[in-house]
């Protein structure tokens, strides 16, 4: 008799159950979008804050459009040349990238090959090697070979960092053209080649643009190899990572601003295709 | 205008025997269809026939052309895919006329062929549509109306209706049927569907196992099948099986019943009639009615005849009770024999 009032709940205790259920899911998510989102929103405002906002007590949380600090940084000496090196590592990066990558994707989504789930988890294991155990090595190596301190050196460290995923992401762009559409143009008087440029291409365009944005993104944000392997080449991460840490509070958060807000946008821009890269949405 | 000989093709994938020791020969002009249950080797078949896949022996001949070696576009053939493969980045306009314009045909000679088979396809008021804008019958249309465009000099189809609604196949195949006849095209044709194999082909080869098992007109094919494989296979309901045993001076014994048979040293038969091959009538089969279902024009009625299944179609308006004995005569030259022990006719 006792056992059974223990066990069986009353409609009541049913629903009260579910209501806990839905808090603790709804806290859960407000906790993980502040952990993300609040870092975010402090930077921008302490960024567009004056020098005197940043630095007084009790702290701002209304932004006051004062550009004093942007246009600062803009005006730093060596700034425009870390920016341009920037985007010159992270265009041969995006580049490279999709040149090696895309060709690896295509063949694991079209063929069958011993060992190919092997191969897929091993693409990923290149990401498990931590980079400073790397960095070291791949100095001397790149001082023997004179790469050291120029855009394409680093721009290969880059592209070994984004390969893993130009591989997945264009694998799952391939797999999403179904192979129907190639035999068809096959029997139209395509070849291989012309199959794959008058078919496949148009189709994955889009995607390939978007994982060229990722590789794009990885490589802007890279600061280990950066600031390891360049001396008077520095990228923007690497210049800032060298000169931030004795600058004011206020460029620091203005600094932080001007890294994070171009990977923002291309994030943004590319989500869909990235949540298709793990098989979410197969379009 | 092409006729179509495969010569003792064998395709194994590792260690499985997929196809062995195929031949056939398709004519000029002529409609086969490949018919067989899914795994038997029949879109295999037709893939290294269009040259997507390569076999592991054996040889293809099109026309006067051995083309096993040759890549699908110099085939001469066009390809119909069971989910119509549509170029989802093209027009319906520039996905028919995708073939041509890899020719290099002239502007005006692409235009003219394109606006030609929408029209033999009714479909020529989609031309500026795209894929993901025409519903499944209409995609269908554009996949037939592309293969056409390019007056191949054979036209493969696989499945091609499989993916229609019941109503639309309905259409579709009658269609099919007189646009293949029109276009003069040699064609092979894959499904699962007897009854679409029956009211398209001239030809239906019956697969099973990764062989031919029987090649031959419809007709023969239902009438006269090979072994019990193709006899269970066509037909719906499909033919009845009784064991028989062999009597005096030819004559075989069918639940008690004499019928005149083959001349064999076997002892053992399997006698075989199809549904609607029996009449009532007082020298017949004793059988007990167990199930009777109306099907309109006719009703099917299941019955036990000594301890075995056997369905009979009967007219509608003919009068039974579940549990009543009937006495079934089957039409003599309707009867089939096969040997129990390899499955085989014998006649």
């Amino acid at each position: 008799m006792i056992k059974e009032n223990i066990s069986i709940l009353t409609p009541a205790q049913i629903l009260q159950r579910h209501k806990i259920g839905r808090y603790l899911y709804r806290t859960l998510i407000i906790v993980l979008c502040a952990w993300v989102l609040l870092p975010l929103y402090l930077l921008f405002v302490n960024a567009l804050s004056s020098s005197k906002a940043v630095n007084s007590f009790p702290k701002n949380f209304v932004p006051e459009f004062d550009f004093e600090s942007l246009i600062f940084f803009s005006q730093f000496a060596g700034m425009t040349s870390a920016l341009s090196n920037s985007i010159k590592v992270a265009v041969i990066t995006m580049i490279m990238s999709i040149v090696i990558g895309a060709p690896a994707g295509y063949a694991l989504s079209r063929f069958d090959f011993r060992g190919k789930s092997t191969f897929r988890l091993l693409i990923l294991l290149t990401r498990a090697f931590p980079l400073p155990l790397l960095a070291l090595p791949l100095a001397v190596l790149f001082i023997r070979t004179g790469l050291d301190d120029t855009i394409f050196g680093l721009a290969l460290v880059h592209t070994t960092l984004a390969l893993p995923f130009a591989v997945l992401i264009t694998f799952s762009i391939f797999s999403g053209v179904p192979i129907e559409l190639e035999e068809v143009a096959w029997t139209l008087g395509c070849n291989r080649l012309t199959g794959f440029t008058k078919v496949v291409l148009p189709l994955i365009l889009p995607g390939i643009a978007a994982s060229a944005i990722f590789a794009f993104v990885i490589s802007w944000n890279e600061v280990f190899a950066a600031a390891v392997l360049t001396v008077e080449n520095r990228t923007l991460t690497a210049f800032l990572l060298q000169n931030l840490d004795t600058s004011p509070l206020h460029l620091k958060f203005a600094g932080g601003f001007i890294l994070v807000i171009p990977a923002l946008i291309f994030i943004f821009a590319v989500r869909k295709y990235l949540f298709a890269m793990w098989g979410i949405a197969n379009r | 205008m092409a006729e179509i000989k495969v010569k003792n093709i064998a395709k194994t994938f590792g260690g499985y025997k997929a196809l062995s020791d195929i031949n056939l020969t398709v004519a000029d002009q002529e409609f086969v269809v490949l018919l067989g249950a899914s795994g038997c080797g029949k879109t295999t078949l037709l893939r290294i026939i269009a040259g997507l896949e390569s076999a592991s022996e054996g040889e293809i001949w099109i026309g006067d052309r051995r083309v096993d070696h040759l890549p699908p576009k110099d085939r001469g053939i066009a390809l119909v895919f069971q989910n119509y493969a549509i170029f989802p980045h093209l027009s319906v306009f520039e996905n028919i006329g995708f073939g041509l314009r890899m020719k290099k045909l002239p502007e005006t000679e692409i235009e003219t062929r394109v606006k030609r088979t929408a029209e033999m396809m009714h479909i020529e008021q989609l031309l500026q549509r795209y894929s993901g804008e025409i519903s499944g019958g209409q995609r269908q249309r554009v996949a037939v109306a592309r293969a056409l465009a390019m007056e191949p000099d054979v036209i493969l189809m696989d499945e091609p209706l499989s993916n229609l609604d019941a109503l639309l196949r309905l259409e579709m195949r009658a269609e099919l049927k007189g646009i293949l006849a029109q276009s003069k095209t040699t064609a092979i044709y894959v499904t699962h569907d007897q009854v679409e194999a029956m009211s398209l082909a001239d030809r239906i080869s019956v697969m099973n196992g990764g062989r031919i098992v029987q090649a031959a007109p419809p007709i023969d094919v239902y009438r006269n099948p090979a072994n019990k494989f193709v006899a269970g296979f066509l037909g719906n309901p499909p033919m009845n099986f009784l064991p028989a045993t062999k009597g005096e001076k030819g004559k075989w014994y069918v639940s008690e019943m004499p019928f005149d048979g083959p001349n064999t040293y076997l002892t053992n038969l399997e006698f075989a009639i199809r549904p609607e091959d029996c009449v009532l009538s007082a020298q017949g089969l004793r059988a007990m009615v167990q199930v009777i279902e109306p099907l309109g024009p006719h009703q099917l009625v299941t019955c036990n005849i000594s301890g075995s299944m056997f369905r009979v179609i009967l007219e509608s308006d003919t009068a039974l009770s579940i549990g009543q004995f009937i006495r079934l005569e089957p039409k003599k030259d309707r009867i089939c024999w096969f040997d129990p022990t390899t499955g085989k006719s014998t006649s």
